[in-house]
């Protein structure tokens, strides 16, 4: 297998998953900032902050309004991390590796692309946009599934799920880093309505609240939220089920390869980390310094992923 | 134009269904023409969904279209096949001999049969292959005979394709969509496969592999990469051959081989079918400022240590001016009369063919000698007087740059359009593999069509359509 077709799945994933989070991140601003008294427009800095697109747009624009703040999100093309731009390129890199993924991906691919770039094509009306985000996570969902009902499990499908892992485990942990100080524990005491409302948005900006409701009842804590996004193996979208599957995958690799490579160390160091540790050590430590740690090292695993397997010259 | 009626190969010219088309004609007859457009837009929608596109060059904006696909097959008889295909064989057993000797002893040149300045001063003549031996002895893998009929029995060839004929892809595709519309068309009718093109070639390459190949043979496709207007069958070639879709930056020259970067370090390549165009596969021997190649290629290649399908230089033998001499080319190698005609061709570098040509542009067809794609060529009958006086302007400039040809009157296939059948003119390019074990034609290939009414031009990037192509088992 090429390297630069490994370097084109690996990123073809990730975009899409990135797009796929963007559009939840959205729905979970446009709902907080209907459920809020007063001045809602402010509430889009920290969402664009989760979606780590708040200095582009500050430089784009003077001042944050909503309506501003989600078409930055969704279609602007100067922002190359919005839905428009990471869905064309992840359909860009899939025209590139077409030979390694399914045609039943492909299409879905592309028919993600089509769909989305008509849906996008003018701005999207108030009244349009609960359907215009559930678009893009069924058509996102569809090449997930084509992608996991059609491809053989070899080296090409572990590039796929290091993309999408490594994205998805980045997300999460920012945005629970931009919400941290929700959850510190000055604010666990307090459980007022408020709060309730933003660890109720944390939650569904990784859709999770169904899960959460399951793994802790009703009479969860804002610890327990933050043990439930970062610890929780059984849920998806965790750091600790994104790091597991990395860690799953780079195995994988290695025992086809017959090689043992540096990205395996910085995944094992990560996991030790992430999979091993107890919330309250993690919250005495410092969550927000915890998170900026693992933001990085997510990034140098990215890195050393494109080096040992030869992603470019 | 010329005063013979156009020959429609559906009808003839009685107005009867002409035999290879009247199972086609009796279903068409039963069918519900709303039925019909439904199933247009159903292909069209699929067509978008596979992306199968081509990129035009020239546009900023609408960098992927689709090629219109239109649902009347184009069908040809078994027996008009073999015709067909016996001079198709001949003309490139002729076409590889001569590449053979003009890259080595030059035997028609000294024969006389061809001017010296013709080769010498031919920018598709590659002096780097001189002496240069190719795997098996193979120059042109791939060739693509474009052909154009006018009667019942009357072919010709328009031209031969012996760089890099592309449009295979799209061949496969229609015969593909086609089934899946009208399955009970291929039930009343017995119509060759061509489905096992790409198998067949990738054992015909495979059977080209340089001496320094040890085991299987390795074969990768090389593209330009996904902006090249040809990147949809790049990637469709390799994905159905099951080998790599590699691009200039995945190879380097590594212990004498041409080899690929993997996940797992760099793996020789033996054959590689190249899709990018001979000065650009080689920045230290061909165009310095080329992103697209292999630097050192060339060396590894004189050396025996990869065969490049189709061999660099080849273009010496579909260029337009050496064109006219095809009828020579293959008598003089193969011994016999040619079994394909050519279209009569003015040579316009000589004086009396000049002066002719200048006198009747608005009837003749003139092409740039290094022209392709039906860009800088003029179709007299059909241009506005502005067209030709702007033509007439470079044209007198420089004469020995081009070729005139008469205005064939090509034949007619029907389209389906909103009016029910009517007639297009259409060309017929089949594909041809040669490998030491032998030549073989793929039955059918890709039948273009010219959509606008008397239209003769049917390049895709000018607006043509293409059509299923079927043979008959008879």
């Amino acid at each position: 297998m090429l390297g630069r077709t490994a370097n084109g799945l690996f990123w073809m994933y990730r975009y899409l998953e990135r797009a796929e989070n963007t559009s939840r991140l959205i729905e979970t601003g446009q709902r907080l900032a209907l459920t809020r008294l007063g001045n809602s427009d402010d509430e889009w800095r920290p969402v664009l902050k989760a979606a780590a697109m708040d200095q582009g747009f500050e430089a784009a624009h003077e001042t944050l309004t909503r309506d501003a703040a989600i078409d930055w999100m969704l279609r602007a093309p100067g922002n190359p991390a919005s839905v428009m731009s990471t869905v064309s390129m992840a359909r860009q890199n899939a025209r590139e590796v077409r030979t390694a993924v399914t045609e039943e991906v492909w299409e879905a691919t592309n028919g993600a692309y089509m769909a989305i770039k008509a849906l996008l094509a003018r701005k999207v009306s108030d009244r349009d946009l609960p359907q215009v985000l559930a678009a893009i996570r069924q058509r996102t969902a569809l090449v997930r599934g084509a992608t996991h009902g059609t491809m053989m499990r070899n080296d090409i499908y572990d590039f796929v799920r290091l993309g999408t892992f490594l994205e998805r485990a980045d997300n999460t942990a920012r945005i629970l880093d931009v919400k941290y100080y929700v959850l510190l524990p000055s604010a666990m005491s307090v459980g007022s309505s408020i709060d309730n409302v933003q660890w109720e948005s944390i939650l569904r900006s990784v859709s999770a609240r169904g899960g959460f409701r399951m793994a802790y009842g009703n009479a969860g804590s804002a610890r327990d939220i933050a043990a439930f996004l970062i610890l929780d193996r059984r849920m998806p979208r965790s750091l600790a089920f994104c790091v597991g599957k990395i860690l799953d995958n780079l195995g994988y690799l290695i025992n086809d390869y017959g090689t043992r490579n540096e990205a395996l160390d910085h995944a094992e160091a990560l996991a030790a980390d992430c999979l091993h540790a107890d919330i309250d050590d993690i919250l005495d430590q410092g969550l927000h310094e915890f998170l900026q740690d693992v933001l990085t090292r997510l990034a140098l695993l990215g890195r050393q992923i494109e080096i040992d397997y030869r992603f470019s010259e | 134009m010329t005063e013979k009626p156009t020959f429609d190969e559906m009808w003839g010219q009685t107005d009867a269904l002409r035999a290879p088309y009247q199972e086609l004609g009796n279903w068409f007859e039963g069918e519900d023409p709303a039925r019909l457009r439904a199933k247009t837009r159903e292909a069209e929608e699929l067509f978008r969904l596979t992306g199968i596109t081509f990129n035009v060059y020239g546009r900023d904006e609408a960098e992927e279209r689709l090629i219109p696909f239109d649902i009347i097959p184009r069908i040809m008889s078994g027996s008009e096949w073999r015709t067909l295909s016996r001079g198709i064989e001949q003309r490139v057993r002729a076409i590889n001999q001569f590449l053979y000797d003009i890259y080595h002893r030059q035997e028609i040149v000294r024969a006389g049969r061809i001017p010296a300045e013709m080769i010498q001063n031919n920018d598709a003549f590659l002096p780097q292959m001189c002496g240069v031996n190719p795997p098996g002895g193979i120059y042109t893998h791939i060739v693509g005979i474009d052909l154009v009929r006018t009667a019942e029995d009357q072919f010709y060839v328009l031209e031969d394709n012996a760089r890099t004929p592309s449009g295979v892809s799209y061949m496969l595709e229609n015969r593909e969509t086609m089934l899946q519309m009208f399955p009970e068309l291929f039930q009343s009718n017995r119509v060759r496969p061509v489905q096992n093109y790409p198998v067949d070639l990738c054992r015909s390459l495979a059977a080209c592999a340089p001496a320094a190949t040890e085991g299987k043979p390795t074969v990768a496709v090389l593209t330009p990469g996904i902006f090249n207007s040809a990147y949809f069958e790049h990637a469709f070639l390799a994905d159905e051959m099951g080998v790599e879709l590699v691009e200039g930056h995945d190879l380097r020259i590594v212990d004498g081989r041409v080899a690929m970067r993997t996940t797992c370090g760099y793996r020789p390549v033996d054959v590689l079918y190249r899709r990018v165009d001979d000065d650009f596969l080689d920045p230290l021997n061909f165009r310095p400022d080329s992103q697209l190649g292999v630097p050192g290629i060339m060396d590894v290649y004189r050396a025996g240590g990869v065969t490049i399908a189709n061999a660099p230089g080849t273009g010496i033998a579909d260029d337009k001016a050496i064109y006219s001499y095809m009828p020579d080319i293959v008598e003089f190698y193969t011994g016999e009369r040619p079994l394909l005609e050519n279209v009569p061709t003015w040579r316009c570098a000589e004086e009396d063919a000049y002066n002719y040509v200048r006198e009747h542009l608005h009837e003749l067809v003139v092409k740039e000698v290094h022209g392709s794609g039906g860009y800088g060529m003029l179709v007299g009958p059909t241009a506005t007087k502005k067209d030709i006086a702007a033509f007439r302007h470079k044209f007198e400039a420089k004469p020995a740059n081009y070729i005139a040809q008469p205005t064939l009157s090509l034949s007619t296939v029907p389209i389906f359009n909103r009016t029910g059948l009517t007639p297009r003119h259409v060309d017929l390019r089949p594909f041809v593999q040669v490998s030491p074990q032998g030549i073989n034609i793929t039955p059918g290939g890709l039948t273009r069509v010219a959509l606008k009414k008397g239209s003769l031009v049917v390049n895709s990037s000018q607006g043509g359509g293409t059509k299923d192509t079927w043979v008959l088992q008879d």
